[in-house]
């Protein structure tokens, strides 16, 4: 190809916008849609929250009115004292917001829309337009899924799961099972959308558009993390939105796919419906269920790779059993969703397969797990924030996984489905390990995002706490599942059989206050931090990926038109004989081989 | 700086094509020397890198819907097989002939059609195929609104003969897994119209793409409907 089409080939992408609106709000620029998708899902996470203080507030007094809820809420919480079903909604909101507008927006749409494209060295995603597409359906679907909270009857009761018959047959199921249920489905249908769209972007690009030099096995492991991420959204989202369709069209146009016949419902019967199956509804929600908390999960695992390396001075351990353990989970992880239906009243022999399938993904996670370890060995660690929060993910990972094996054994979760060990597991591993992921990252990109410095003491202020808080809230539910304490319930009190747990349940609310409020530490540090922060060299870390390569924050087109050169793995460091104690990937051959 | 990773740095600084001895080949390949090192991908290999990897997402949606067709079947005893209109074997035909058209279509539209080199430099022909493949597309877009409308006629069959989207699930399914088509194929409708739009004058590197790209949509959308069609036969 002559040169000249070469550069023209080069700029695919898109012109510097002009004007405040195509900058900043209709974007087609990576890196401003990825800060949309970490300020969408920032603010979930503080709506979340919320919700989540308030639950435990109502669970340890349930009586107690709670100051200025009455006025929000006069139906649900008249007088500021919550009823039962609108404790439910609150819990359906916050674990629907935190599973879908949280944990699977900031790690993958934002941060990996961010750096995907930098690290690889490429100008921008490969379907600019798609992308912003993807951001803004995004959108819509948060704010369809908050427009729950204020039409009548409320949000709905069902859970981020959804479960029918109880999301299917409509008001008759309580009060949020009306219009809300339904807004629940379309958020959710509108979020499947708009995710396949953001997947397939982070795929293309990943394989087309890299930077000469830049083989698969020299990607960042945060790379191979985002691109197998998208690889089971891709596969997983749309069996969700085939679920979703089947089931509003069971609500809205009388079929019966989920509704079996015979139910009594509130002392009514119904009779327009027959033969569905509630458990179709589990098998393709769980079908896309369990791929989705790796979905949340595997991103976080590729930051915390490259953090640890980074920290410790030392290469990865193993680079290319991550990448493998990374694909062997995010393989196997369409094979269990059966582990969720253990309880369903499936064969013992399905069962058996399943629990085994769910053992095996033990292997690769351990694969990991004791390659972060082998990484840090020995390593001249820096003990950073971003490596605070990085080494708290490998905690948490580790507590939330060994609770899962317990799980995966059909016999033990028959007892400990349904109760606060479950609670306590997907909290762990789940929530806070991906939690941990995102601050890790937050942590770590900032300085390249904003130019800017964070404050590493409020950092490592902010951690402490969160780390101690997030084990005194969560390692309590384990216990208080193994004492047989029931999961999405509204109170506790009036169980005899409870009552001596009600100190237990008192002492996880009182943690889930503090550590709620040092939230706002990171809040402040934050915003504090993109404006008055202390000004950020070009790679302040001394990492070795090509973000690090270019000012901070980023120009429009990220390499001003000259793509990069790769010569090297990501893991470059505590070189021999090197100058710095690394090697950048664009640092050509040098020192080392000349001794060859 | 103690490290337990063994001394293979040295060993592992190579050129820039990459160590992992083209196994992930990243398709841009050819010597390591610097003008190459410089050669970015084509700017259209992403549409067809694109369409494929978009067609996963549209295999999990029938799959899972169609996975939900037979459990539904096999699980309850309110299932009663329907009868369904001829016309669907019409469509099923018109569809069928569309993808034939848009192959040709493809065909006249590659670059053996247009100005090319021969090794030695001569140019082997040059002349304006963009009419037969505007032409060919035309009637695949006309043959794909026909198939559509086709498929509303068999719905008002079906309504006239009073089976309905509730009627029973048997019927439910056919609503839904035939609507589901529907909407994807409108989808490459649009798309095809669009591309078509580009190829009226002449017919650039990116029509050319287009076309290919849509044709792949195309053919693929065909084989799901021939998919859903032996699921209707066989587990009716
Ligand atoms: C301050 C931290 C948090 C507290 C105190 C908290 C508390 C709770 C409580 C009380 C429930 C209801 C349990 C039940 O009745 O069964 C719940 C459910 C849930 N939470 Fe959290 N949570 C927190 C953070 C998170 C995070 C970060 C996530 C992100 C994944 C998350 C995801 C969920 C999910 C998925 C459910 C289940 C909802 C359902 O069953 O439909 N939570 N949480
Ligand atoms: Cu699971």
């Amino acid at each position: 190809m002559p040169e000249a089409a070469r550069t023209q080939v080069e700029h695919p992408a898109h012109a510097a916008p002009a004007g405040f609106i195509r900058k900043y709000i209709f974007s087609l620029d990576h890196k401003v849609i990825g800060t949309q998708y970490f300020f969408l899902a920032l603010f979930s996470v503080f709506v979340g929250i919320i919700l989540s203080v308030l639950m435990r507030f109502h669970l340890v007094w349930p009586q107690a009115a709670i100051p200025g809820l009455g006025a929000l809420a006069p139906t649900g919480a008249a007088g500021g004292v919550m009823t039962p079903e609108f404790y439910l909604s609150l819990m359906t909101i916050h674990g629907t917001i935190m599973v879908f507008f949280v944990l699977t927006t900031a790690p993958q749409g934002g941060f990996g829309n961010y750096f995907l494209p930098i690290q690889i060295g490429a100008a921008d995603m490969a379907f600019p337009v798609l992308n912003m597409l993807s951001f803004w359906i995004t959108f819509v679907g948060l704010i369809v899924l908050l427009a729950a909270f204020v039409v009548s009857g409320g949000a709905p009761l069902s859970g981020w799961t959804a479960y029918p018959p109880l999301s299917a047959i409509g008001q008759i199921a309580g009060p949020g099972q009306g219009t809300g249920q339904t807004l629940w489905i379309l958020s959710i249908a509108l979020f499947t959308v708009a995710s396949v769209l953001g997947a397939l972007n982070f795929i293309v690009t990943t394989i087309d558009l890299r930077a000469p030099g830049m083989s698969m096995m020299r990607l960042p492991l945060t790379v191979w993390a985002w691109f197998i991420t998208a690889i089971l959204g891709l596969l997983a989202f749309s069996v969700l939105l085939a679920a979703g369709i089947l089931l509003l069209l069971d609500r809205m146009a009388g079929t019966s796919f989920f509704i079996p016949a015979g139910l009594v419902v509130n002392d009514q019967m119904l009779l327009n419906h027959q033969g569905g199956s509630p458990l179709l509804w589990q098998h393709l929600f769980w079908f896309f269920g369990h791929p989705e908390v790796y979905i949340a999960i595997l991103p976080g695992m590729g930051a915390v790779s490259q953090i640890l390396s980074t920290f410790a001075r030392k290469p990865i351990f193993g680079y290319r059993a991550m990448v493998y353990a990374l694909m062997g989970i995010g393989f196997l992880g369409f094979m269990v969703w059966g582990h969720h239906m253990f309880m369903s009243g499936m064969s013992p022999y399905s069962a058996l397969v399943f629990s085994v399938m769910t053992m095996a993904i033990g292997v690769p996670s351990a694969i990991k797990t004791f390659n972060w370890i082998g990484t840090l060995w020995g390593g001249n660690i820096q003990f950073t924030t971003a490596m605070l929060f990085a080494i708290g993910f490998v905690s948490l990972f580790v507590t939330g996984g060994l609770s899962g094996l317990f799980l995966a054994q059909p016999s033990v979760d028959i007892y400990f489905h349904d109760t606060y060990f479950v609670v306590g597991h997907f909290h762990m591993i789940m929530g806070v390990a991906a939690i941990f992921g995102i601050f890790a990252a937050t942590y770590f990109w900032f300085p390249k995002m904003y130019g800017r410095m964070m404050n590493e003491g409020w950092g490592k202020l902010h951690f402490w706490i969160t780390f101690v808080g997030v084990y005194a809230i969560f390692t309590p539910m384990h216990l208080l599942g193994v004492v047989g304490s029931p999961r999405r319930y509204s109170q506790f009190t009036e169980y005899d059989f409870l009552k001596p747990l009600a100190g237990v349940h008192e002492f996880i609310t009182i943690a889930a206050f503090i550590t709620a409020t040092a939230q706002v530490v990171f809040l402040f540090n934050l915003f504090y931090s993109i404006w008055k922060g202390r000004k950020a060299e070009i790679n302040p870390w001394h990492c070795t990926t090509l973000e690090w390569t270019v000012p901070s924050p980023p120009p429009h087109d990220n390499f001003g038109g000259r793509p990069p050169t790769v010569y090297h793995g990501a893991y470059e460091y505590s070189v021999p004989d090197a100058k710095a104690d690394y090697l950048m990937q664009t640092d050509a051959a040098r020192l080392p081989a000349l001794k060859h | 700086m103690a490290t337990i990773s063994p001394p293979r740095r040295a060993a592992k600084l190579k050129g820039p094509e990459g160590d992992d001895g083209g196994r992930f080949g990243d398709g841009r390949s050819g010597g390591g020397g610097d003008g190459d090192a410089f050669r970015l991908p084509l700017p259209l290999r992403r549409y067809h890198t694109g369409i494929w990897f978009a067609l996963v997402p549209i295999v999990m949606l029938f799959m899972a819907l169609s996975s939900a067709y037979v459990v539904r079947q096999g699980l309850s005893d309110d299932w009663r097989s329907m009868a369904w209109p001829h016309l669907l074997w019409w469509n099923s035909a018109v569809l069928l002939a569309s993808s034939a058209t848009l192959e040709v279509a493809r065909r006249k539209s590659q670059p053996w059609g247009m100005a090319r080199h021969s090794q030695s430099g001569a140019k082997l022909q040059l002349f304006p195929v963009a009419p037969a493949v505007k032409k060919w597309l035309m009637t695949t877009l006309a043959l794909g609104l026909l198939f559509l409308a086709g498929q509303l006629l068999a719905w008002k069959q079906l309504v006239a003969q009073g089976v309905y989207l509730a009627t029973n699930p048997s019927s439910s399914f056919f609503y839904v897994l035939t609507a589901t088509h529907a909407v994807h194929l409108l989808g490459g409708v649009v798309a095809l119209a669009w591309v078509t739009a580009k190829c009226w004058k002449r017919l650039e590197p990116s029509g050319r793409t287009g076309v290919t790209v849509a044709g792949i949509y195309w053919h693929f959308m065909d084989a799901v409907w021939i998919y859903l069609l032996l699921l209707l036969v066989l587990w009716p």
